[in-house]
């Protein structure tokens, strides 16, 4: 194996005391430490091969099992079959949550899309102080979903808010009270979360553009398109891979959402922003009935894989062929 | 121009919030109610400050936030270095000493990067129980670790990738055991995917709630827990002042590492979404 330059450098660097390691062993007991060697990459790999298996796999099992009980305050095994699933589905409270999900879902990720896309592309027009304005935009990605929560909560306070702020400017007139508004109200977790996640969008999107061969929109400039033009059919069309995993990656946060809810809104007015993840919580363990929490969390788990699978597919495809 | 000015408006969309905290944080209440949300303190008071630190009440106990701030240093540390440790040599066996099957683990394993937590949670909270670590923050130290090793080894395992295969292989030739390589070639080269992976999890662990609220109990709380608390508990007086100083002692050590880290945060972020 040694033919090449950087096995030749390995090789030097192991003569510094790696050779001396091994001259140092007896012959008696290189068999017994030749098959130690063969085992111990496996030994140390499993830990996490248990934990794995166990805590991911194992548990999703464990709560699928708890959905299919009757399971209220504690767990039982009293099988229902899927009478928790058709509980969950005549559920009022779930279906607002539900409903909340597509909508917030649906504005969060699309909202974020267009901010990002056109952030990015602003960005990279040779902005003087790109750095900075880089880093702004970015900060927000290194705060909890609580502390953003409780910011806008503030910000949005009804009364004190912004409310107030735009009184002293002068427009006397204007209310705000998107938070109390049942209405409404998930319109406010749709502010905050974009105000969160848009930047680190915009963070993808710049790396994507950064990475559009240079050469290409030269060429299209010299046979005269335009700018709009070239974004639109060469640049944009560039882009797919990172619209596909911001998309994933942006499902994947609106469905986990919950801290920002806790914080924000707490679920209310009554229940008018409830998500799927708080239904879960509230309902195992506040309200204690763990089957129809388990079921729940399972619905989760469906949407999560539903999004996750055509797309694992079409990545590994497209590995496959390339 | 007019794409400075859409940059200009963007900057302070993002910045309004900051800067509201902090101004909210610095004035009396008095204040708050005579101005608005950016009008300047009218005297700049670091009483707020003292109040969420040492003596605001976040539910039944009214002791500040700082002990949880403690308790959120106790979590997250343990289970950073851990959680990290334990990726780096994960991710060393699955690209330099890869067996039959470690494919398909790791395969797997990514699995684990993008179940909602909500589907294992109920399990956990009884495990936990049995073993003795419900409402400890060894509790959490543990639960941390094992739904963050995903995305540590995720982030190793790509670093390593790139590392040449013959290093490993020669070293071997030379008759290096695994721990030995691990040692003097690997470690070596690895600082700067410790610098990412540390503060990702740092990041991730610091600002969890999740387990924090399921799994901690009255005074093993961490730090998003104990304000969440104490903005959303009813009793008494709002106290915005000392609800924005607390936010800012929640979000002060990661902004702190993304203002020193910035570049690092950001590779994290890009490397652990492509990806994970």
């Amino acid at each position: 194996m040694k033919t090449n330059a950087t096995s030749d450098a390995a090789g030097t660097l192991s003569t510094r005391g790696l050779l001396a390691d091994s001259s140092a062993q007896g012959a008696g007991s290189s068999n017994l430490l030749d098959l130690m060697q063969r085992w111990l990459p496996k030994l140390v790999l499993a830990p996490t091969v248990v934990m794995t298996l166990l805590f991911i796999y194992g548990y999703v099992i464990w709560t699928g099992v708890l959905s299919l009980t009757k399971s209220r305050f504690l767990p039982n095994y009293n099988f229902v079959g899927f009478a928790q699933y058709e509980k969950l589905l005549d559920n009022d409270r779930w279906s607002v949550a539900s409903l909340n999900i597509v909508i917030f879902g649906g504005l969060f990720i699309l909202i974020c899309l267009f901010i990002g896309v056109v952030m990015a592309i602003l960005l990279d027009q040779k902005i003087r102080a790109e750095g900075s304005i880089r880093t702004v935009f970015l900060y927000p990605m290194a705060l909890s979903f609580i502390v953003t929560g409780t910011a806008w909560k503030w910000i949005l306070n009804p009364g004190l808010g912004l409310e107030k702020l735009l009184h002293d400017f002068g427009y006397e007139s204007f209310q705000f009270d998107w938070l109390v508004n049942p209405d409404m109200a998930i319109y406010t977790l749709v502010i905050a979360a974009v105000w969160q996640s848009s930047g680190f969008v915009m963070a993808l999107f710049l790396a994507g553009l950064r990475g559009v061969d240079g050469s290409i929109v030269k060429a299209a400039q010299l046979d005269g398109a335009s700018m709009p033009m070239i974004y639109r059919r060469i640049i944009l069309p560039h882009l797919r891979p990172v619209f596909f995993s911001a998309f994933i990656i942006l499902s994947h946060i609106a469905i986990k959402s919950f801290d920002l809810v806790m914080a924000l809104t707490g679920g209310g007015p009554g229940y008018a922003t409830d998500l799927p993840a708080t239904f879960m919580y509230v309902t195992t363990f506040s309200r204690g009935q763990i089957g129809l929490g388990s079921a729940s969390a399972m619905m989760m788990l469906g949407v999560v894989l539903a999004i996750l699978i055509p797309y694992l597919y079409s990545e590994l495809r497209g590995k496959n062929n390339a | 121009m007019a794409l400075y000015a859409v940059l200009l408006l963007a900057v302070l969309f993002y910045l309004l919030p900051l800067v509201v905290m902090l101004l909210t944080s610095l004035k009396s209440m008095a204040d708050i109610r005579a101005g608005n949300l950016i009008s300047w303190p009218e005297e700049f008071l670091l009483d707020a400050w003292v109040k969420a630190w040492s003596s605001a009440c976040t539910g039944v106990s009214c002791e500040g936030v700082g002990a949880f701030f403690w308790n959120s240093f106790q979590i997250t540390i343990p289970a950073v270095l851990i959680s990290t440790f334990l990726g780096a040599l994960n991710g060393y066996v699955l690209t330099k000493w890869k067996f039959r099957g470690s494919d398909i683990f790791f395969g797997l394993m990514l699995f684990g990067c993008f179940i909602p937590f909500q589907v294992v949670i109920l399990p956990m909270a009884q495990t936990l129980g049995w073993l003795g670590l419900a409402n400890t923050t060894t509790g959490l130290v543990f639960v941390h670790i094992v739904y963050g090793m995903a995305f540590t080894t995720l982030f190793f395992r790509n670093f390593y990738v790139s590392v040449p295969s013959e290093l490993v292989s020669a070293a071997k030739i030379d008759g290096a055991g695994f721990f030995t390589i691990f040692w003097r070639i690997i470690l070596p080269l690895s600082t700067p995917i410790f610098v990412v992976c540390i503060i990702w999890q740092f990041t991730q662990v610091w600002n969890d709630f999740l387990f924090g609220v399921v799994f901690s109990g009255g005074d093993t709380q961490p730090i998003t827990v104990a304000l969440n608390n104490l903005v959303n508990s009813s009793t008494g007086v709002k106290e915005y002042n000392v609800d924005m100083a607390a936010a800012m002692i929640a979000a002060l050590p990661t902004l702190v590492v993304y203002v020193l880290a910035g570049k690092y945060f950001v590779r994290g972020l890009t490397a652990g979404a492509v990806k994970g």
